[in-house]
């Protein structure tokens, strides 16, 4: 298969669905052909969450099969082990720092895996990243999404520019200035 | 120009560039997108109705009138739609009528996985079914075209992955439909024994016309390639299909009701093998048998869930196809163990006002039958605070099926949970039961000032309609009172001594009660906590666990349990149930 396939996770309401937005538009621009599956509903509250993107010359199937990832852009450590299994023999993983521990965990019920890093090193070539701290010297801690997405670009084939320009046409006109410098920053860390 | 939209939008889209007039709807994921966009078109009347019987009514009224009108919901809001739906189909309709209905395979948030196409064929409707967003826009004019030409509903059968996948799209202009004139004709639009029956006559006339539509229209089409393998498919499935085995021959429907008899049977003579591949029931393959035509189906696809490329593929291989056509490139990385890695299963949000409801249901150890929406997440722990939920309203008539199975004594330990858009969707007929047969049920409105769920909607006691304008505020205080109950109160569900006083007290009394748990949701951007994070003094904290019975998910127990400031909305919950006062206000501990 020739297109691109990459996964997005993390939890319900860290704003997964603003980066797949904006990395489709990216694709679209550059001529490809584009689908990408949102979750909308019930694990919006605090679930795991997985938004699925691929482009190429034609794409028909929305979804990322199992095996077929090239990239698992993760907003959570514990959620980049879950959906790391997706991933093609030679994908990379790009993944927030940040635990976020989910109920079972706080009830004491299952524990946060330790040495998440290492169990994803084992399985593929991965970059961690402080997105939570670089996002708050940029201005807002919400700005996570947007710096690794810069990550993300710095390995995709699209142009700099068109990036820049769709994420100043897809935030909120006051945020502009906070995520293209967190978008910039992001596209530094490797 | 082209864009990339949900199939929610596209679907909206469709209905602006027909000339439809008026859309009604009640949300239900996956449906609710189609008409939030369609509301953002000046063009289109839109609303939120308070159920879905009443919003197809509606459409069928606007129909009636002349205009083309459109009603969308999720596939079990079908089922409440039902009625009106069988018996549009007698009436026709007079300006188009488009039924838009969202099945939910792998039931990501839905009580049941049912298979909407088998209301096209028990209301002999014609059932149109996108396999992208540019199919969901086409389709959706198309029906609108089928509609008015065949003078008969139409569903447009959409799906988790179509609704909520984006794909481009070309959009295009408005056209510009008449509204048609009205002329009144009671033989065609009073249903009544003399006059249906002549109707039901016509309709199975209508049905053979469709059928041939069917036959000949270019949504059903077939594309030849390798013809050892043949594959009939539609919607999702056929995107899988064609995932998995690219070179194979398809039969691709855009018609999944009627299906076209004769398209099927040329197509099963020019190929090998001959397989139907679809998502939750078996509705093409017992079609395809039934033309006593030699089909590989269900026995070897998985019978419940979605479908995928990768099992499609699998099972094709299972079947001894050819691996050269087959798509088998999924080699995984060295996946690590799924089933050592925590769940994460979705959680009432930080400062939900559900939360406090649930811990005094728990804490006086009542049987709760529940109902849909946020608060059904007081089912899981640690609230584990429900004993039912069935469907929307069913919490409180179950309350009082329970009553009457187990008598009064049993009525003293139970009470009913629904939320507010919940209870004017349905749960007002059984409260009106409840009084009616002398119940003596406790119900208790989970009044958060939204329909949470599906994303946070406007309902007809919020004050506002769909357009953020505002609107006649339903009083539910007197709503309750007006069906005859007399025991009526609001209490807010974060003062949790009073609100656990309440509870007693109504669950006692021997006639039927109401209580209104009223705070808005904390999402809301209207009334959005500026209150300060919590924090724990971990000097003071005998780390007993009781915050942590909260189940929220800014409390954290790693060695020490604390409370994430990102996250806490600082309702304080936790704080008056901490035993020894170590949780206070962020800016007096730091
Ligand atoms: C017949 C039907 N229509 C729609 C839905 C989708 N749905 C589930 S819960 C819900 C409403 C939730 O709102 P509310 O009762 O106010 O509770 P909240 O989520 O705000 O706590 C809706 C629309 C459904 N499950 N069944």
């Amino acid at each position: 298969m020739t297109d691109t396939g990459i996964l997005i996770v993390g939890v319900g309401g860290q704003g997964t669905l603003l980066s797949s937005r904006i990395l489709g538009e990216v694709a679209l621009r550059s001529g490809m052909d584009v689908k990408v599956s949102e979750v909308h509903g019930m694990a919006q509250r605090g679930g795991s969450v997985v938004t699925h993107v691929r482009f190429g010359k034609k794409v028909y199937c929305p979804l990322v099969g199992a095996g077929q990832a090239d990239y698992v852009l993760a907003f959570e450590k514990l959620e980049a082990l879950r959906w790391a299994g997706y991933l093609k023999k030679d994908g990379v993983i790009i993944s927030n720092n940040q635990e976020i521990p989910p109920i079972p965990v706080t009830l004491g019920h299952q524990k946060y895996p330790e040495n998440i890093r290492e169990s994803l090193e084992k399985i593929a070539t991965t970059y961690m990243v402080d997105a939570g701290r670089i996002a708050s010297d940029c201005g807002s801690a919400k700005a996570v999404n947007v710096v690794l997405l810069g990550v993300l670009a710095r390995k995709l084939n699209f142009e700099k520019e068109l990036w820049t320009k769709v994420i100043e046409e897809t935030v909120p006109p006051k945020t502009i200035e906070i995520n293209i410098k967190a978008f910039n920053k992001g596209y530094g860390v490797v | 120009m082209k864009k990339l939209l949900l199939g929610n939008e596209a679907v909206a889209q469709g209905a602006y560039e027909a000339g439809v007039r008026v859309v009604s709807a009640y949300p239900g994921t996956p449906s609710t997108e189609i008409t939030e966009n369609v509301a953002r078109f000046d063009e289109i009347y839109t609303e939120w109705a308070p159920n879905e019987k009443v919003a197809l009514e509606v459409a069928v009224g606007a129909a009636i009138a002349g205009a083309r009108a459109m009603a969308c919901m999720k596939h079990v809001g079908l089922n409440v739609a039902a009625d009106p739906l069988f018996t549009s189909s007698y009436t026709g309709i007079n300006g188009g009528l488009v039924i838009v209905v969202a099945d939910d395979p792998g039931m990501h948030s839905s009580q049941n996985e049912q298979d909407s196409r088998y209301y096209g064929r028990a209301a002999h409707i014609p059932v149109l079914e996108p396999s992208d967003s540019q199919e969901a826009k086409d389709f959706t004019k198309l029906a609108f075209e089928i509609s008015e030409k065949y003078d008969t509903p139409v569903i447009l059968r959409m799906a988790t992955r179509i609704s909520h996948s984006r794909s481009l799209v070309e959009i295009g202009q408005r056209s510009d439909v008449h509204l048609k004139d009205y002329t009144k004709d009671i033989g065609k639009y009073v249903m009544m024994p003399a006059m249906a029956r002549r109707r039901r006559n016509i309709l199975v006339e209508r049905e053979k016309s469709l059928k041939q539509y069917s036959e000949e229209a270019e949504l059903n089409r077939i594309e030849y390639n390798d013809r050892s393998i043949g594959i009939i498919a539609a919607g999702g499935a056929y995107n899988y299909a064609k995932e998995a085995v690219p070179g194979a021959s398809f039969l691709k429907l855009g018609m999944v009701y009627p299906l076209p008899e004769k398209l099927i049977k040329s197509f099963a003579r020019e190929v090998e093998r001959l397989f139907v591949i679809e998502e939750l029931e078996t509705f093409i393959e017992d079609y395809v048998r039934t033309l006593g035509l030699d089909v590989i189906g269900k026995e070897l696809f998985p019978k419940t869930g979605e479908l995928s490329y990768e099992v499609i593929a699998s099972k094709l291989k299972e079947a001894g196809i050819n691996k050269e056509v087959l798509n088998l490139s999924f080699e995984n990385c060295k996946a690590p163990n799924v089933n050592e890695i925590p769940l994460r299963p979705p959680a009432l949000c930080p400062g939900c006002p559900h939360r406090g409801v649930y811990y005094v249901l728990k804490k006086l150890n009542l049987t709760v039958t529940g109902d849909i929406g946020c608060y059904t997440l007081g089912a899981l722990p640690p609230l584990s605070s429900m004993d039912t939920c069935i469907c929307m309203g069913a919490s409180v008539s179950s309350a009082h099926g329970l009553e009457k199975a187990r008598g009064k004594e049993f009525a003293r330990k139970t009470v009913a949970v629904i939320g507010d858009s919940t209870f004017i969707h349905s749960g007002i007929t059984g409260l009106i039961d409840v009084v009616y047969n002398n119940g003596t049920s406790t119900v208790i409105i989970l009044d958060n000032s939204t329909t949470g769920m599906t994303g946070h909607q406007e309902h007809p006691a919020t004050g506002y309609d769909i357009k953020g304008r505002p609107a006649n505020k339903l009083n539910m205080e007197k709503l309750c009172e007006a069906v005859g109950v007399k025991r009526v109160r609001v209490e807010d569900p974060f003062e949790i001594k009073k609100f656990q006083k309440a509870v007693q007290e109504e669950i006692s009394a021997d006639e039927p009660s109401v209580i209104i748990a009223r705070r808005p949701c904390a999402l809301l951007k209207r009334v959005k906590s500026k209150n300060k994070p919590y924090c724990v003094n971990t000097e003071t904290c005998i780390e007993c666990g009781l915050c942590l019975e909260l189940g929220c998910p800014a409390i954290t127990n790693r060695s020490l349990i604390s409370i994430d400031e990102t996250m806490c909305n600082g309702c304080g919950l936790c704080a008056d149930v901490c035993p020894t006062n170590s949780i206070t206000r962020g800016d007096i501990c730091d």
